[in-house]
């Protein structure tokens, strides 16, 4: 089976984000990098339906060319097969429509029969790109994906809709799956893989590369600001009874939250 | 030599990552209780943390001991046992890797490599600890086999060990009289003892040995006969940088922890890293962290360089776990009587710095080896 798996590369979820001072973004310079949380689950995913199905799996990755350290670390070193970094100018500055299209392009050109993406990823979190891919290429999509099985050249995925309610989703490949927490606990490179993974193929290309002239983002993002300070917390006095009645009231009344 | 590679720092983050999910969550309750986990060594032998310095083409990485101080930093960073336990672990690998046939290799590198066997050394005895050579087990020559008896005290996986490597006397009275051998977990003979109840490192079994008329081949033994305090010594050399490593991962923890209580907990209105006193400790305990680890990848390269190194190794043993052993207490202090409790790790990093001073040579005897070389040096 050939099966690929996007990865973009964004600040760790521990990250202390700065903004630009011009306020035109985030400023990621000495922040620790990774693939991104919702991206590794997508990435132990593609990896588990090679194991289960056999065949390769190659990752695809919008980014800077520095991102290349990354994705050896983050998907070569698990067990990915080669990765595709598509890291021109052109591409750094791609919008969700932009990047769906270096993506799909990308896909296309691989012969991929399925794509496992993030649910979000852990940036903007913009949760476009999966279905604009699918869109694009002509395929199925299933979001938030928490189990998911392929059986010949059908699959199903259960998908965690609110309130805990499941949906059963089957059909035919292709289809792009988009990731949800708790669809798999991703694996920990192991450190022969990490040095294999140095060898592992990895190509750089730009937009051009794939046919692809105009990406450029259709929107702009300014004013970047830091959200405002969170409220002192306030401590609730008196015996585990009286206290549990008045969090309630303040729940109710203040926060209006129940 | 001064700054990790990209490579390094790779292996550093994987090693840390799969602590803190899997070694951490154990790491308390089994300092209470004394429990080892062999499926947690298991698993480190499939995330290929156990034979860092081993070749390749017996199943290890074939990187260098420099690599393999960064791997055992992280663990001891989360357990000072486990840090153990993949050190005790290399033991066999370096006395096979260095002085083992090729059947010997064969058999046992890639098993202890892999996690798939628990290797061990059986060295001291309850008469002959510092002094070593002064050992009594002995292992008499029976046609194509040994017969070994005796008794083996304070070794580490003891009981749970699928491999020990065991000195034995086959000689004359002193180093010159003892030879090293293999003797399988499983030998006929072989029985436990008692399990020590340890200070510290309580997660890493400490477990006394009866040998009692053991009959193992004779191609178990390694080396010729009579070169069997050679090949512990050998061994002891490169161990003493493993467990200056430990020393330093177990260092950093409690200087890491000490660090952040220091910023938050305040008295006399302020956070009490405030106060020269303690944050001049903990410059200290950074000072003294540093210099150690300087010294342990110091002793690491000149062995990955095939350089002499057991003159540097002996300082780096020493430094590296005095260091863990004033830096630990000093990180007690640093939180106070919150120090003094199980509610925060720092008083079991102070109580597994401790053996550290013991283990492998004590640190009287690491001076004594310094010493010695010094000595060789102005001598005419
Ligand atoms: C947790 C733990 C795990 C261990 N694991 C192993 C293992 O796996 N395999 C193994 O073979 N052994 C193991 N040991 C044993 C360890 O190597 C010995 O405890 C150590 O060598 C010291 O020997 P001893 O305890 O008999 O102390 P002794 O040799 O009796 O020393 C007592 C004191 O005298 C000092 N002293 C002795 N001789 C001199 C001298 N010439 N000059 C100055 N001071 C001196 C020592 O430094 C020490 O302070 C382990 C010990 C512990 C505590």
């Amino acid at each position: 089976m050939n099966i690929g798996v996007c990865a973009k590369i964004s600040p760790h979820a521990d990250a202390r984000i700065k903004i630009k001072s011009d306020g035109s973004g985030v400023d990621t310079k000495g922040e620790k990098l990774v693939v991104g949380d919702y991206d590794e689950y997508a990435v132990e995913e593609a990896i588990r339906t090679k194991e289960a199905h056999k065949g390769a799996v190659t990752a695809f990755t919008v980014g800077a060319t520095s991102d290349e350290k990354l994705v050896r670390s983050g998907a070569l070193a698990l067990g990915v097969d080669k990765a595709v970094l598509i890291s021109d100018d052109a591409a750094v500055n791609a919008g969700p429509l932009g990047t769906a299209k270096l993506l799909a392009a990308a896909i296309k050109e691989a012969g991929c029969e399925i794509v496992f993406t993030g649910k979000a990823a852990t940036d903007d979190g913009n949760s476009q790109v999966s279905a604009m891919i699918a869109e694009l290429l002509g395929w199925a999509q299933v979001s938030q994906v928490t189990k998911f099985a392929i059986e010949g050249t059908s699959f199903t995925a259960t998908r965690a809709m609110d309130a805990g309610v499941l949906q059963i989703v089957s059909g035919s490949l292709p289809v792009v799956i988009t990731c949800e927490d708790g669809l798999n606990d991703p694996r920990y490179p192991k450190l022969p893989d990490i040095m294999k993974a140095k060898r592992k193929p990895l190509s750089k290309i730009g937009a051009g590369d794939l046919g692809l002239a105009d990406v450029a983002a259709t929107s702009s993002e300014s004013n970047f600001a830091p959200p405002p300070p969170r409220p002192a917390s306030r401590i609730i006095e008196g015996d585990a009874a009286s206290a549990a009645q008045e969090l309630v009231r303040l729940l109710r009344e203040e926060a209006k939250v129940i | 030599m001064f700054q990790l590679t990209e490579d390094q720092v790779d292996l550093a983050e994987a090693v840390a990552g799969f602590c803190r999910e899997t070694l951490a969550p154990t790491v308390e309750a089994d300092d209470e209780h004394q429990v080892f986990r062999p499926e947690l060594f298991r698993a480190m032998g499939e995330q290929g943390f156990l034979g860092v310095p081993t070749p390749e083409e017996h199943g290890g990485l074939g990187l260098g001991y420099f690599e393999y101080c960064v791997v055992l930093e992280e663990i001891a960073k989360v357990s000072a046992s486990y840090a153990v336990t993949v050190a005790v672990n290399g033991l066999p690998q370096v006395i096979l890797g260095q002085f083992g046939t090729e059947e010997q290799k064969a058999e046992w590198l890639p098993k202890l490599a892999a996690g798939e066997a628990l290797g061990a050394f059986a060295l001291s005895e309850p008469e002959s600890g510092s002094d070593a050579g002064a050992m009594k087990t002995t292992a008499e020559r029976r046609g194509d086999t040994y017969v070994l008896n005796g008794t083996k005290f304070w070794i580490t996986h003891g009981g749970v060990a699928d491999i020990y490597i065991c000195m034995a006397r086959t000689g004359g009275p002193g180093p010159k009289g003892v030879s090293a051998f293999i003797l399988p977990g499983d030998a006929t003979g072989l029985s436990f003892g008692k399990k020590e109840n340890k200070m510290g490192l309580r997660a890493s079994p400490t477990v006394e040995l009866v040998l009692d008329d053991v009959v193992i081949p004779a191609a178990n033994r390694i080396g010729e006969e009579g070169f069997g305090f050679n090949v512990a010594m050998a061994a002891l050399d490169s161990g003493r940088i493993t467990i200056a490593a430990s020393g330093v991962g177990l260092s950093q923890a409690a200087l890491d922890y000490a660090g952040v209580y220091a910023t938050e907990r305040k008295q006399f209105k302020k956070p009490i890293i405030d106060f020269q006193g303690v944050s001049f400790m903990l410059a200290d305990m950074a000072c003294k962290i540093e210099s150690s680890r300087l010294l342990v990848h110091k002793a690491a390269w000149l062995r990955d360089q095939g350089l002499p190194y057991a003159n540097i190794a002996a300082m780096a043993k020493c430094v590296a776990t005095d260091t863990a052993m004033s830096v630990t207490t000093d990180a007690v202090q640093v939180l106070g009587g919150y120090g003094y409790t199980k509610e925060h790790p720092v008083e079991r990093y102070m109580r597994d710095a401790k053996v550290m001073q013991i283990v492998e040579g004590t640190n009287q005897i690491q001076r004594l080896v310094i010493g010695r070389h010094l000595k060789r040096g102005w001598m005419r």
